[in-house]
């Protein structure tokens, strides 16, 4: 018997009498009117900064926000930074981008996490080797919880997602969080419906 | 027969104990967790209803385990995903190195992994020429430290900032004075990025494992494992067969419960899942049992295959504060370690169970309900019928049997202990065996012992 079919096997043995799956429920309870607000709050939580609406110039607002930044990577049609992820065909070489924009397609107010997945991303590291990040949401996009965000697509579809809740950190000397870890030092939302204005 | 000596928890307790401001530190900042945890769970209305579902989900699911597994396997491939089983950890590291040696890969980043501790992968692969560089903050610190982890999920918080100062500035050349956790928190990231853009091969473990998707979830606040498994473009995740959960649906349960009770946050920073390789890379996963199949046959100890490694049992837990990770001798430690390691050692780890006072706090913050502290009673009663436990042990065993066949007395402890559990439980002290019992207050009246409080409570019961 091979590895695969003996381990099989064994567990079949084992495995206690069958219990039944439970009733899985959405647990939902907000409002629509208050899913932002309670985003926000979340997402503040996890040391993440929210713009609530487009800035007039985002040019303008990148450059004051990050004073520093030479090398902004766009994924966005909103905005033409100096690269886009298709310039960083080794993945490690995302390391040089100061600023990812990057949009996500789902919020989840509960966590103030949003989704990216390849699509989004088009070059996984481009969210995690670069410096900063601005992730631009559109705020009807904002679901209430977990249980409704895994109802998403991208879970189902493609090869890799990650719900992002504020810049990295760790807590792993001395228990409290600190910022930033080994990914993005910091985080940014800008509420941006998807149809309005390009700079 | 096992060739490791038995772990005296109890005298390794004794040396961390030594030190005490280190206990004092370690004790204050698990016990913070446990405070955090319980007002992060407060702020969730459905919180029990989240734990009885994550409790019924996982039955269910280790019930179906096979046809999941297949099912999990037959969704990886279908992704284009390799897929490996591993009897147990020779086997998986063996793979490991395989899949490492095919690509002439010499430099393998990876996120933290338990499984990979239980394996001892680190060793195998370094005496095969692979540099393992670990990326999580906390098993960078032991393993530049050369010491196991602490702590499941914080392997490093038994030292304190000033003892990861100087770990760091022999390794990096840091300021050994500068014991801020942001500036250390900077030398790592430094580092340890320098070696992520260079490495070969990206190695994760996993949180979950969903059967309907092939998709390997990792949790992680750093950002290391979608680092490890995203940079290089070979991707190696190693799996535990309990990992598995049948949908994305039940992942939410799971997720709402993990970093809320593992350190009071609403999620981890970076919640992740790897569900095919990236378009020029390539992805395998390591099914792993390692005994999980035959645990799944003990009809006591099957349920400890639920958890979830949130780490709150051990936060919580009055001997595992004061004791510190590193004097269980073991991959897991703290009250979980205690139900899981006796299955990979009976003798090794015959003395274990006895490193609890059976208060129950563990079994009341455990988010899948896994019934911890009357597991541990029943290995002292598998220790007892083994003869794996010395004449001291029993009487100890003998006194918590009775309180635990009363369940009202049993009450009367668990919630005298839940209140004052900050402080050592009352009925933790009855005997002088424990090293974990001594430095404390004393809570009984002078003079009076277990047996006599217990034969005053029991007429109250
Ligand atoms: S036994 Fe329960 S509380 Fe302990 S680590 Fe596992 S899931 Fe968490």
């Amino acid at each position: 018997m091979g590895i695969r079919e003996d381990i099989l096997d064994r567990v079949r043995r084992n495995q206690p009498a069958a219990i039944p799956h439970p009733d899985l429920r959405d647990f939902t309870h907000l409002a629509s009117a208050d899913l932002i607000t309670t985003f926000a709050r979340s997402l503040g939580v996890m040391a993440g900064v929210l713009i609530d609406k487009p800035p007039d110039d985002l040019g303008a607002f990148l450059r004051e926000k990050f004073p520093d930044a030479k090398n902004i990577c766009s994924a966005v049609p909103e905005y033409v930074g100096t690269s886009k992820p298709e310039d960083y065909p080794v993945w490690a070489d995302a390391a040089k981008i100061d600023v990812s924009v990057v949009r996500s397609p789902l919020g989840v107010a509960e966590t103030g996490s949003v989704l990216l997945s390849d699509d989004d991303l088009r070059v996984n590291t481009i969210a995690f080797l670069a410096h900063d990040i601005v992730i631009l949401l559109a705020p009807d996009k904002i679901v209430e919880n977990i249980h409704v965000a895994y109802q998403h697509p991208a879970f189902k579809e493609k090869a890799y997602s990650v719900l992002m809740s504020g810049p990295s950190g760790s807590a792993d000397i001395g228990g409290k969080e600190v910022h930033p870890a080994q990914a993005v030092m910091t985080l940014t939302v800008i509420l941006w419906p998807e149809s309005a204005k390009t700079s | 027969m096992s060739v490791h000596p038995v772990v005296d928890q109890a005298s390794n307790a004794a040396r961390f104990l030594a030190d005490r401001s280190r206990e004092e530190y370690f004790d204050t900042l698990m016990w913070s967790l446990r405070e955090a945890r319980d007002r992060s769970a407060s702020e969730v209305p459905e919180w029990e209803q989240l734990r009885d579902l994550g409790s019924a989900i996982k039955e269910h699911t280790l019930s179906h385990l096979a046809d999941y597994l297949e099912q999990f396997e037959a969704s990886a491939k279908r992704n284009g995903v390799e897929v490996h089983w591993a009897h147990d950890a020779h086997e998986h590291n063996q793979i490991v190195a395989e899949i490492l040696s095919r690509h002439g890969a010499k430099q393998l980043i990876k996120s933290k992994s338990m499984l990979t501790e239980e394996c001892d992968m680190r060793r195998y692969l370094e005496n095969r020429g692979v540099t393992v560089t670990e990326t999580d903050l906390g098993e960078r610190i032991q393993q530049l430290d050369d010491e196991p982890p602490a702590h499941i999920v914080g392997p490093a918080w038994q030292k304190s900032p000033e003892d990861v100062a100087r770990v760091f500035a022999k390794a990096y050349g840091s300021d050994p004075n500068n014991a801020a956790p942001v500036y250390l928190a900077h030398e790592m990231r430094v580092h340890t990025r320098a070696l992520i853009e260079k490495a070969d091969a990206g190695m994760t473990g996993a949180n979950f494992a969903v059967a309907e998707t092939g998709t390997v979830v990792t949790a992680t606040n750093e950002g290391n494992a979608d680092l490890s498994g995203n940079v290089p473009r070979l991707r190696i995740c190693s799996v535990g067969i309990e990992k598995i959960v049948p949908t994305h649906r039940d992942l939410a349960v799971f997720i709402r419960l993990l970093s809320r009770s593992a350190v009071g946050m609403p999620i981890t920073q970076y919640t992740s899942h790897f569900r095919a390789p990236r378009r020029d890379g390539e992805m395998h996963i390591i099914l792993v049992d390692n005994g999980r199949s035959e645990r799944l046959g003990m009809e006591k100890f099957w349920q400890s295959l639920k958890c979830i490694r949130c780490g709150a049992c051990m936060n919580t837990c009055p001997v595992y504060r004061r004791s510190g990770g590193l004097s269980y001798g073991s991959t897991y430690m703290g009250p979980i370690g205690i139900i899981m390691m006796p299955t990979f050692d009976i003798r090794r780890f015959s003395e274990l169970p006895f490193s609890s006072t059976l208060n129950g706090s563990c079994s009341n913050v455990c988010p899948v309900k896994i019934n911890i502290h009357e597991q541990i009673y029943a290995w002292r009663e598998v220790m007892d019928e083994k003869h794996q436990i010395k004449l001291a042990k029993k009487s100890a065993m003998v006194a918590a049997g009775e309180v635990l066949s009363h369940p009202e007395l049993y009450r009367i402890v668990t919630a005298a202990g839940e209140t004052t559990l900050k402080r050592l439980p009352r009925f933790a002290i009855y005997n002088d065996f424990n090293a974990w019992g001594k430095h404390r207050e004393t809570p009984l009246p002078a003079g009076q012992t277990f047996h006599e409080w217990y034969k005053a409570n029991r007429r109250k019961a």
